[in-house]
């Protein structure tokens, strides 16, 4: 059974958001994770760039899949997860310690439009299914 | 097939001053290139005599399996007998050494070649023009979408930028159609793999104005005929959009059912499937694209000549060697020997829609599903028995598909030999299934680590020797 | 009875018996009458394989054996009888892609060479297995550039780019929304300061094309012009006849960020337009923007090392309509043409060959000076082609030429583009010669 942590926001594109002020922590769920296999690589954009909510910026790729990764929220991107270039497979051992962006977010009214933990792990219930 | 790995790499053999040619000496003069152009070092290549390369070239395809090693039973790739005498054609110094700018008087022949390739073409599909530029299926695809738009375009019709898929469809028609800016719409299959009409329906009642085409295969993926494609093409036809036939499965409509009469109004034909030209590893291929009369004036310019005529050459001298006589065998004999392997194994392996196939079928893994043993298992152990694995994993219809295409050049001993492996392989998973999983067993390597590839990419001589350091 | 069908009459009763069917029309009962294809194909009736040879014979005798001073893209160097030998080896002419790697090292083997040896040609750290040929490798690049460049669709494109590959590109263009600008010449050379203010003025350009040598033949100078791309973002990319980058300087030492162009000239037969080969290669930093399939190291599970095709997430079998490119093979049989041609002939035959083709080209540059009939349309370096304007009927000295049994060159624009290579003897030239003085 895939992890899901109280607190965190969630897409239904399976990126997890971690909201510590005004400053939103992006990575993929542990459901995501499993269902990718081994991470091979992670593409992921430059600080500065713009993110957009529902908007790919950037993608995860195993052997045989790739998903993009759609930004939770909108705004401006102040950190990428550097360890994760020489390291991806970070993200099997623990989805959450390794998240992939962090974002100066501007528009916390996005956060509505996210699932719960507890809608997310019912929304995996139905994915998997 | 040598089961041995020979392993090495030319550079490997390299001793420096060593050749492997001969040229003439410089009777020009002192022409000499000036520094300034040069390049600081000389590309490091290796150097050896002609014997070592010869070896060497003949070691490494004894690592590797053709369809002259053995049975290829793999699925949407139709890999018949690729006959010798074509190869003899296409090998002749009066094409070989045409260049392709040579004027049209001096190239007679091999422009009649092409033309009567097309007429041949034509004839068999149903269709008014072809265009031979595309240089493999995946480029006619390509090519036909870009006739499709342009037509389009040239009625000032911009909004059609919608190509109908369906879901069961091989990835490169959405890609396809992405390259030549075009959106994907998924239309639904049924239970039996067949395209939903329903969902098309809806689809085409709901943004009709904007389809430009519907993309399909005929028989589709899992080898099934769909009976309703009059009503499909006249739905599409109704709403404005053009049908268009990926000819990936054309093999079993030789004799049967040609593309023009079943409603399309463009195609691609893989020259390297239906007419018998060498899959060379991956290639050269070719993707002639035949149209309905009126569109051949919107085909693009894809490539600068005359596609790959090498490969065209070959395609004409099957054409010749059957006929109108033999031609219409090959679909029928095709399909009969499809259906002679799905019956014969449809009680250990399980097969997902019953009824029969064309050139091909889909099992969605082994019937007893208890032992643990995958699709991708069942596929290496076959490897060990000295055939090709079938296609596995696509359709992404079935969890575990495994698809299975013998051609028309396949005996019944062939057949009935690759049956009674699969039936021991079948056997082999519930008594000693260890031995399926960790197959391959006799083979040159064994299982490679795919994501140490993917992860750490080497994929140059030098990024190897720099990563010894 | 028939040679390719090994079915006898007992065979197709027991597996007609077997399936459930009466006759193999039965086999076909689904499919709606009105659309089923009855009666004979109006084609050929079928030949025996001695008269496919007396057809092609017949064909093959109605095309004209020119001894080739042509180029513009396509050249005629010789070929090692080796090459057609092995290439011949049925383990690999009749073997799909290599997705079953412990039955297809063979294949796996020489595409890793392949690339290796690209990338030492180029100057470039990686290249992928190959392309269809040396235009689609450059609508390719283009597109590689647009994607690599988010949201900027502007590509700029030498005016010395052969026009077959600029109609090629601009077909991709069309359809892709890509804008293609022509970067002009001056005195036959791209214009670095036209250039510099293009890339100023115009708002996102997301690569720039120049080819070497140019369409005209001429080495063109390209320092600075890395630097001024890289300054905007825009990737540089450079298309190349690849048997000249043995002694040329490489797309790598010009910086620039991917190569591409035709690999035909290393001993490929022109045969009338294909099959060739494209070679596409990049820097590290993009190999995974890179389109087509790239063949890398790994181990097995019993610790040998082995090849296999990897970075498959980028294709377009796992991306669908997310790919970077809708390609699915290489072209594989042509790279290990040039594979086995680099073999053979090593480090000192590639620049020993393309010496000759360079002293072929002046010496006939120079002999056609001297009959006083032509002169050099630009006065800049050339390679192994060069670009000339006839004081005469050309079109005249065209068939002269041909009469005499020779291509002479290629005429364009009002020129003639001679292309000479070290398959080209001193008599031949001297007769060209003497044909272009009368």
């Amino acid at each position: 059974m895939a992890k899901v942590i109280e607190g965190l926001y969630y897409s239904e594109s399976h990126e997890y958001l971690k909201v510590e002020g005004n400053i939103g922590i992006i990575g993929i769920t542990d459901y995501a994770q499993k269902a990718l296999g081994n991470v091979v690589y992670v593409d992921m954009p430059d600080v500065d760039d713009e993110v957009e909510a529902g908007v790919e910026f950037g993608a995860v790729e195993s052997v045989k899949a790739a998903s993009d990764l759609n930004s939770p929220v909108s705004g401006t991107v102040v950190e990428v997860n550097e360890a994760l270039e020489d390291a991806p497979e970070l993200i099997n051992q623990d989805a959450y310690e390794n998240w992939i962006i962090k974002v100066e977010m501007s528009d916390e009214s996005e956060l509505e439009n996210l699932m719960d933990a507890a809608a997310y792990e019912a929304f995996c219930e139905k994915e998997a299914h | 097939m040598n089961n041995r790995l020979y392993g090495k790499l030319i550079f490997e053999l390299s001793k420096e001053g060593r050749v492997g040619y001969s040229l003439p000496g410089n009777f020009f003069g002192e022409y000499d290139i000036p520094a300034s152009m040069r390049r600081a070092e000389d590309a490091k290549l290796p150097e050896c005599d002609e014997l070592t390369v010869v070896r060497h070239y003949t070691n490494l395809s004894n690592n590797n399996f053709g369809v002259d090693t053995g049975f290829y039973p793999l699925g949407s790739c139709t890999m018949k007998y690729n006959p010798k005498i074509n190869e003899e054609m296409a090998s002749l110094p009066q094409f070989q050494n045409l260049h392709p700018e040579q004027p049209a008087d001096t190239t007679e022949g091999a422009r009649t070649l092409v033309s009567k390739l097309e007429r041949s073409l034509c004839e068999l599909t149903g269709l008014a023009h072809f265009t031979f530029k595309p240089y493999a299926g995946a480029h006619g695809e390509l090519t036909g979408l870009m006739t499709i738009d342009n037509y389009h375009r040239s009625r000032g019709d911009m909004a059609r930028k919608k190509v109908i898929v369906p879901d069961s469809a091989h990835g490169t028609n959405p890609a396809s159609a992405a390259v030549c800016g075009l959106e994907i719409i998924e239309v639904k299959s049924l239970a039996d793999g067949t395209v939903d009409y329903d969902d098309l329906k809806r689809i085409v009642e709901e943004q009709g104005s904007e389809i430009a085409a519907m993309m399909m295969t005929n028989p589709n993926t899992l080898g099934l005929f769909e009976t309703r494609i009059p009503e499909i093409a006249a739905l599409i036809h109704d709403c404005g959009g053009l049908m268009y036939y990926d000819g990936a499965n054309l093999n079993p409509m030789l004799g049967v059912c040609r593309p023009g009469d079943m409603g399309f109004d463009v195609m691609h034909i893989n020259l390297h499937k239906t007419f018998s030209t060498p899959h060379g590893g991956g290639g050269p291929g070719a993707g002639p694209v035949g149209v309905r009369e009126g569109l051949q004036e919107f085909f693009p310019v894809v490539s600068p000549y005359n596609g790959n005529f090498g490969v065209m050459m070959r395609a004409y001298a099957y054409i010749l060697s059957l006929g109108s006589e033999y031609v219409k065998e090959v679909g029928p004999l095709a399909t009969l020997n499809a259906n002679y392997i799905k019956e014969s194994l449809k009680d250990v392996y399980e097969l997902p829609i019953e009824g029969l196939c064309c050139h091909e079928f889909v099992f969605d893994g082994l019937k007893d599903k208890s032992t643990g043993v995958t699709t991708m298992d069942v596929a290496k152990r076959l490897l060990d028995y000295g055939y090709h694995a079938p296609t596995i994993y696509f359709p992404l219809l079935f969890h575990e598909s495994l698809m299975i295409e013998p051609t028309e050049n396949e005996s019944k001993e062939t057949l009935d030999e690759f049956i009674a492996v699969m039936r021991q392989i079948a056997e082999e998973a519930k008594t000693n299934p260890d031995e399926v999983k960790s197959a391959p067993h006799n083979t040159p390597i064994g299982r490679v680590d795919d994501v140490l590839a993917a992860k750490h990419p080497i994929v140059t001589y030098q990024q190897m020797l720099n990563d010894q350091d | 009875m028939y040679k390719y069908f090994p079915h006898t009459e007992d065979d197709l009763q027991v597996m007609m018996e077997r399936v459930g069917v009466k006759n193999l029309d039965e086999l076909y009962a689904q499919i709606p009458e009105s659309i089923r294809f009855r009666g004979d194909y109006q084609i050929p009736s079928a030949l025996t394989e001695e008269g496919v040879r007396q057809m092609f014979a017949t064909l093959g005798s109605q095309n004209k054996q020119l001894t080739c001073f042509a180029g513009y893209g396509v050249y005629d160097h010789t070929t090692p009888s080796v090459i057609p030998s092995l290439l011949q080896r049925s383990e690999f002419l009749t073997s799909y892609t290599p997705y079953q790697a412990e039955i297809s090292q063979g294949t796996l083997h020489y595409i890793f060479e392949y690339q290796s040896m690209m990338a030492e040609m180029t100057g470039l750290d990686i290249s992928n297995a190959s392309m269809y040929d040396g235009t689609t490798a450059a609508a390719e690049a283009m597109m590689m550039a647009v994607a690599a460049g988010k949201k900027v669709n502007k590509v700029l494109v030498s005016g010395g780019l052969n026009p077959k590959t600029r109609e090629v590109l601009d077909t991709y263009a069309l359809h892709q929304g890509i804008e293609l600008v022509t970067i002009p010449l001056k005195d036959g050379v791209t214009d670095l300061a036209a250039l510099t203010s293009q890339l100023s003025t115009l708002d996102g350009v997301a690569g720039v094309m120049v080819q070497q040598p140019n369409v005209y033949g001429i080495v063109e100078d390209f320092t600075g012009f890395a630097e001024a791309c890289h300054e905007k973002k825009a990737l540089f990319i450079m298309s190349s006849v690849i048997a000249d980058l043995a002694v040329l300087k490489t797309p790598g030492e010009w910086g620039a960020d991917i190569a591409v162009g035709d690999g035909q000239s290393l001993g490929i037969p022109m045969q009338f337009g294909g099959p060739y080969v494209g070679y596409m290669c990049c820097t590290e930093k993009l190999i995974r923007k890179m389109p087509g399939r790239i063949v890398g190291m790994t181990k097995d599970n019993r610790d040998q090392r082995a090849f296999v095709l990897t970075l498959q997430a980028r294709e377009q079998h796992i991306r669908r309509q997310k790919a970077t490119s809708n390609i699915c093979s290489n072209q594989s049989l042509m790279a290990l043409w040039v594979t086995v041609y680099l073999s053979l002939m090593g480090k000192q035959g590639v620049k020993e060959a393309a010496q000759l083709s360079y002293a072929g080209a002046h010496y006939l540059c120079d002999e056609l000076l001297k009959t006083g009939r032509f002169h050099l349309i630009y006065d800049q370096p050339f390679f192994n082609e060069f670009y000339v304007k006839y004081d005469g009927d050309v079109d005249a000295l065209y068939q002269r030429f041909i009469d005499a049994g020779f291509l002479g060159g290629v005429k364009f624009d009002g020129g003639i583009l001679f292309a000479v290579t070290e398959k080209r003897n001193k008599v031949e030239i001297d007769n060209l010669v003497k044909i272009a003085a009368l």
